[in-house]
């Protein structure tokens, strides 16, 4: 048995929107008060019950939710005014402190992640070791958090607040991952792999090892600009490429071979005007004359990196 | 074939800057009925996948307090300060800076800034007065700095944020690989990333480098 596990900082995070629900709920100023709070409070649902819902349920709430983010029905409550702390007074006097509890995370994790597996008491283990970066991580960020709030002085309300108010900034954005992460378990069970792996399979000579690995990341790289996101893109390539041609028919290293294939995605995503928010809106921002300024300028980087991964992946993915 | 519906349907979402929420619910149930399955049977699956994937979101929540906080008390204010010291000569170098320490940063999943915040008040103009003092760039190559300023603050943000365990895309692929039965460890797929990060860093530093004997010879 395991005294800590992942479910319990599932549920912590559920609370964490439960209350978000709550202060929006209460606050008279909020121009979408009623379906804000319901948003926040279905995906306070789906964290907390988590595994105990009833799958067609939970599926009801993630339409649900995705209907209320689509009718743009999800906003973050008015900016309170800044009070009390000048940002810039704040940074001189906190000076470095300020970048130890971000360097704290990672040492932690990296620490708990070898650590945590071996803490035991007779035959009760602290951690499942297959969650023990992921504890870590939660452990990390408490901590952090203590050591925050001791640099800058404020409280933990303070801090949760500034939680809420970066939570609520992200919106319906937070969960996008989450919800492509999903549709490629959609994908997978519907079998829209085999499908891409038949249409390719049947044009282009994947039986070479080679040939499947320049396959796998250009279709990366394509996919991404026509479906603007890398994010999005995975699945479908890795479902219908990657797993059966590079892992499935010539032994490649699925994990060697996920890393670079979304790096390579990445490189898809320096090129494409689809990635509007970051290559469109950068370039108006900017004030810059040419729309795709930005894409110009990104375009020789985004071919070297897409070669070193080609590259490094043909290398090392059937070695490993 | 058919089932490829859900592919078409994000690519044309996408482009129409419908919510993205709502094309990537609608791609999925579109699929889930072309591969005949029933309404409640694709509704299951919708909600049983997301259930199984809300670690990927978790710590991007837990980090957020923190980072709050943080922001609060002037990190940002901090990060320009490390850049204005570490860097005194060129526009190139002003990237540099910033697109090491936004990778580094976002190694573990913290974000320092993003165009709206960083790029457009703090490091295109540093980068621009850096350029100012061997005289004014033409309009021209003040473009040039600030679509560089741009692809500085995309490179740092897209190609770090693999290294360090438990991060979004490291999870995302962990999530899509297990979907497919062949599972991979967190570890293995985060650490196999530190390689192309170091070489997009250098990659960073031949275009800066470009940029600057643009800004320093004649031409245009």
């Amino acid at each position: 048995m395991t005294l800590l596990g992942l479910e319990f900082f599932l549920v912590l995070g559920g609370l964490g929107f439960g209350a978000m629900a709550v202060g929006v709920a209460r606050d008279r100023t909020h121009p979408r008060r009623i379906a804000t709070a319901l948003f926040w409070t279905l995906l306070a649902v789906c964290f907390v019950a988590g595994k105990h819902l009833p799958p067609v349920m939970a599926g009801l709430l993630v339409v649900a939710m995705a209907v209320l983010a689509g009718t743009r029905s999800v906003t973050p409550p008015a900016a309170a005014a800044a009070k009390g702390t000048d940002r810039a007074v704040e940074a001189v006097r906190l000076g470095n402190r300020l970048i130890t509890p971000v360097v704290l995370i990672p040492i932690l994790v990296l620490a708990g992640g070898y650590l945590l597996p071996f803490a035991s008491l007779a035959d009760v283990r602290l951690v499942f070791p297959a969650q023990a970066t992921q504890v870590a991580l939660g452990l990390a960020c408490g901590f952090a958090l203590l050591v925050a709030s001791r640099v800058t002085g404020a409280g933990a309300t303070v801090a949760l607040a500034e939680g809420g108010r970066l939570v609520h900034a992200m919106g319906w954005a937070l969960i996008l991952p989450q919800l492509l992460a999903s549709l490629g378990g959609v994908f997978a069970r519907a079998g829209v792999g085999e499908v891409v792996a038949n249409a390719v399979g049947s044009t282009l000579p994947l039986h070479l090892p080679l040939a499947a690995v320049v396959a796998y990341c250009a279709a990366m790289a394509l996919f991404t600009i026509v479906m603007g996101n890398a994010f999005a893109a995975f699945p479908v390539v890795t479902l219908g490429i990657g797993v059966p041609f590079i892992v499935r028919e010539h032994g490649g290293n699925a994990a060697i071979m996920g890393a670079l294939g979304m790096l390579s995605g990445y490189c898809g995503t320096l090129v494409t005007p689809m990635a509007a928010n970051f290559n469109l809106v950068p370039a108006i921002l900017l004030n810059l004359p040419d729309r795709h300024a930005v894409i110009r300028a990104q375009a020789p980087m985004a071919a070297a990196i897409w070669i070193f991964n080609v590259v490094l992946m043909a290398l090392c993915v059937y070695r490993f | 074939m058919i089932k490829l519906i859900g592919i078409l349907m994000v690519a044309v979402g996408f482009e129409l800057r419908l919510n993205p929420l709502l094309v990537v619910v609608a791609a999925g149930l579109a699929t889930g009925l072309a591969a005949g399955f029933s309404p409640e049977e694709v509704l299951a699956l919708l909600g049983t996948s997301f259930v199984d994937n809300r670690f990927m979101t978790l710590p991007v929540l837990l980090m957020l307090p923190v980072v709050g906080l943080l922001e609060r008390h002037g990190l940002q204010e901090r990060v320009a300060t490390l850049i204005r010291r570490s860097t005194e000569a060129t526009a190139g170098r002003v990237l540099l800076a910033y697109h090491a320490l936004r990778a580094g940063a976002s190694t573990v999943a913290v974000n320092i800034g993003n165009h709206a915040s960083m790029v457009r008040p703090v490091v295109a103009p540093m980068a621009e007065g850096a350029a100012a003092r061997a005289g004014s760039p033409s309009p021209d190559k003040a473009a040039g700095i600030r679509a560089h300023a741009a692809a500085s603050e995309n490179l740092g943000n897209f190609f770090a944020d693999d290294i360090f365990v438990a991060v979004g895309p490291v999870l995302l692929i962990k999530g899509v690989l297990d979907a497919a039965g062949v599972p991979a460890d967190v570890t293995a797929i985060a650490w196999w990333g530190a390689p192309t990060a170091l070489w997009v860093l250098a990659v960073g530093w031949w275009r800066y480098r470009a940029l600057d004997r643009r800004l320093s010879g004649g031409g245009s």
